[in-house]
């Protein structure tokens, strides 16, 4: 029987390794590897920091990076703001027969593409959309604005995107809470923003941090919004790595870019992780 | 505040609004794309101008209906044999993955296991270039110590199912591990005890057992490979996927015939996700 096992541990074990090492760890091995190789002035490639100090000696990429960094904490902020009160909604005051339905209805925009979804908010926002023709029907405006390719639109597709993320994990926390602590709360003389405070904001943590997580990386790895719904002016630091590879051509310059990202997203992931005190295998149950 | 205390009204309308608004925000793109598919406009855009089913059947110089449409056909084609192949590669991986970290002991099992949910918290972009880099470099390897050209290691068709499976079978592993951490072990027991070999009991009863959790993820994994996009971006070839073909109109400007790709896609997925929902719920 013993020996019996280890065939079994190499069966399962084997396509596991391949996947993992393969796909996973040897790829960014060579990114790593890439991300220090540049031409020199003859034209020979060699061990060199050029494409890290490009970085750091070009505002544009520099700023590019940190406004990606900053948009991206934003969006996951405004979104938890959005997402809690939903989550309470449909966990706690909608009567339960209802809740099943709107949380059905919560997932389905979802399974539909990202770009559709920003495709559907590109013909509602742009000069010749719908809602610019709603507000000149009514007289609100004399002629259509562009809403389209500006910060904030952007952001706002960016928390649209990402919604589900945070939806979903606080859903599962706060089903676990227990109403006999806001009721004793109330009981107590509590108001309604030290119960948010003292009760549910403290009971939800793990779906916080999961959720963050989550979005966060997403939204820092978005390619599509930005580029849309953004513009030209986007600015988004995928674009800065798709320039690089597909339209220049320098994939070492890329590769340090695209290892710059990976850098700051597990660093920020890793703050947020002991901040909250929690284990990355805890988090993504 | 919550169902069992007494509401103030003021609170309980402002909640409703709250989240009838939140609904609104949530389905206004959806909506209006699928509307204005019918629209009888060459924009997708308003004044209503009628009624129309051009942009599924139109074949005329002027206007071309999806299913007339070659290019967006085609593209459909690919992402389906895409997510088709991916969904059967992760299916596999991801549920022996979850029998490796479930039931098997061994050195440097947690090492593994946490490599293994990196694909988790690795933006898709990077995946994407990495791959692409890799793929290169070992076709570059290949070509000049054994002179032969490996067609797979150039952006292509299974460049971009490798590609996705990567990271889709960390998923397919995580829903099946759910499951089989709710299978009692002693329905094994019993079954060796009756004298079947491992295999026996694998084939017979554990993977019965896991069937609903199987069959859900592999339609999650066949949707979240129809739909990808960031890691595609990166390895596609000559063979557009769905997505990639839609971005690429979208972005020089688009007519309603992508009202109606979406359309299709809209309900398709619905269905789908609804179906899913359907036969998980019947099983548990």
């Amino acid at each position: 029987m013993k020996g019996q096992g280890r065939w079994y541990l190499f069966f399962f074990l084997i396509p596991i390794l391949l996947w993992l090492f393969l796909l996973i760890v040897l790829p960014h091995i060579d990114l790593f590897i890439m991300s220090f190789r540049a031409e020199n002035d003859y034209g020979d490639m060699v061990w060199s920091f050029k494409n890290y100090l490009n970085f750091f000696n070009e505002p544009v990429y520099w700023t590019t990076f940190a406004r990606t960094a900053v948009y991206s904490i934003l969006v996951t902020g405004i979104t938890f703001i959005i997402a809690l009160p939903v989550a309470f909604f449909i966990t706690h005051v909608v009567p339960r027969k209802f809740s099943g339905v709107l949380m059905l209805l919560l997932l389905l925009p979802f399974w539909v593409s990202e770009l559709v979804r920003v495709y559907g908010w590109m013909i509602l926002l742009r000069e010749s959309g719908v809602i610019n023709h709603f507000l000149v029907k009514i007289g609100i405006l004399n002629t259509p604005v562009e809403m389209l390719y500006n910060d904030a639109t952007m952001i706002m597709g960016l928390v649209y995107t990402s919604m589900l993320f945070m939806v979903v994990p606080l859903i599962s926390v706060l089903e676990s809470l227990d109403k006999a602590y806001i009721e004793a709360a109330f009981d107590l003389g509590a108001n309604m923003w030290t119960v948010i405070v003292r009760i549910i904001i403290p009971h939800v943590m793990p779906g916080i941090v999961s959720g963050s997580i989550v979005v966060f990386m997403l939204t820092l790895g978005n390619y599509l919004t930005p580029n849309l719904m953004g513009g030209k002016n986007s600015l988004w630091f995928t674009e800065q790595i798709y320039n690089q590879f597909i339209a220049s051509f320098n994939w070492n310059q890329g590769s340090a870019f695209g290892f710059l990202l990976l850098l700051l997203s597990s660093l920020i992931i890793w703050v947020g992780l002991k901040l909250s005190g929690q284990k990355l295998s805890k988090v993504v149950k | 505040m919550i169902r069992t205390l007494p509401n103030s009204r003021t609170y309980s309308t402002f909640f409703n609004l709250y989240i009838v608004v939140y609904f609104l925000f949530l389905f206004a793109p959806l909506a209006v794309t699928c509307i204005l598919a019918f629209n009888d406009s060459q924009f997708p855009a308003l004044p209503w101008k009628g009624f129309s089913l051009d942009w599924f059947f139109a074949d005329s110089s002027y206007r071309t209906g999806i299913f007339h449409d070659q290019r967006n056909l085609d593209s459909i084609f690919v992402s389906a044999r895409t997510a088709f192949f991916v969904a059967i590669l992760s299916t596999v991986v991801g549920t022996l993955g979850a029998f490796l970290f479930e039931q098997e002991e061994f050195r440097f099992k947690g090492f593994l296991y946490f490599l293994m949910l990196l694909p988790l918290v690795v933006p898709g972009v990077i995946l994407g270039i990495s791959i692409l880099l890799f793929s290169n470099t070992l076709g570059i390897f290949f070509e000049e110590t054994f002179n032969i050209d490996v067609g797979l290691f150039r952006p292509g068709f299974w460049l971009v199912v490798l590609g996705q499976f990567s990271f889709i079978t960390t998923f397919v592993t995580l829903v099946v591990s759910a499951r089989l951490k709710k299978f009692d072990p002693t329905l094994e027991e019993a079954a060796l005890n009756l004298g079947a070999n491992r295999m026996e009991v694998i084939w017979h009863i554990t993977l019965k057992f896991l069937r609903p959790a199987i069959i859900g993820a592999c339609a999650v994994a066949f949707l979240m490979s129809f739909e990808n996009f960031n890691t595609t971006l990166f390895l596609v070839g000559s063979e557009p996927t769905l997505p990639i073909n839609l971005y690429l109109q979208v972005r020089d400007g688009s007519t309603p015939v992508i009202n109606a790709v979406s359309f299709l896609l809209i309900f398709g997925t619905s269905f789908a996700a609804l179906a899913n929902l359907y036969f998980s719920k019947n099983n548990r």
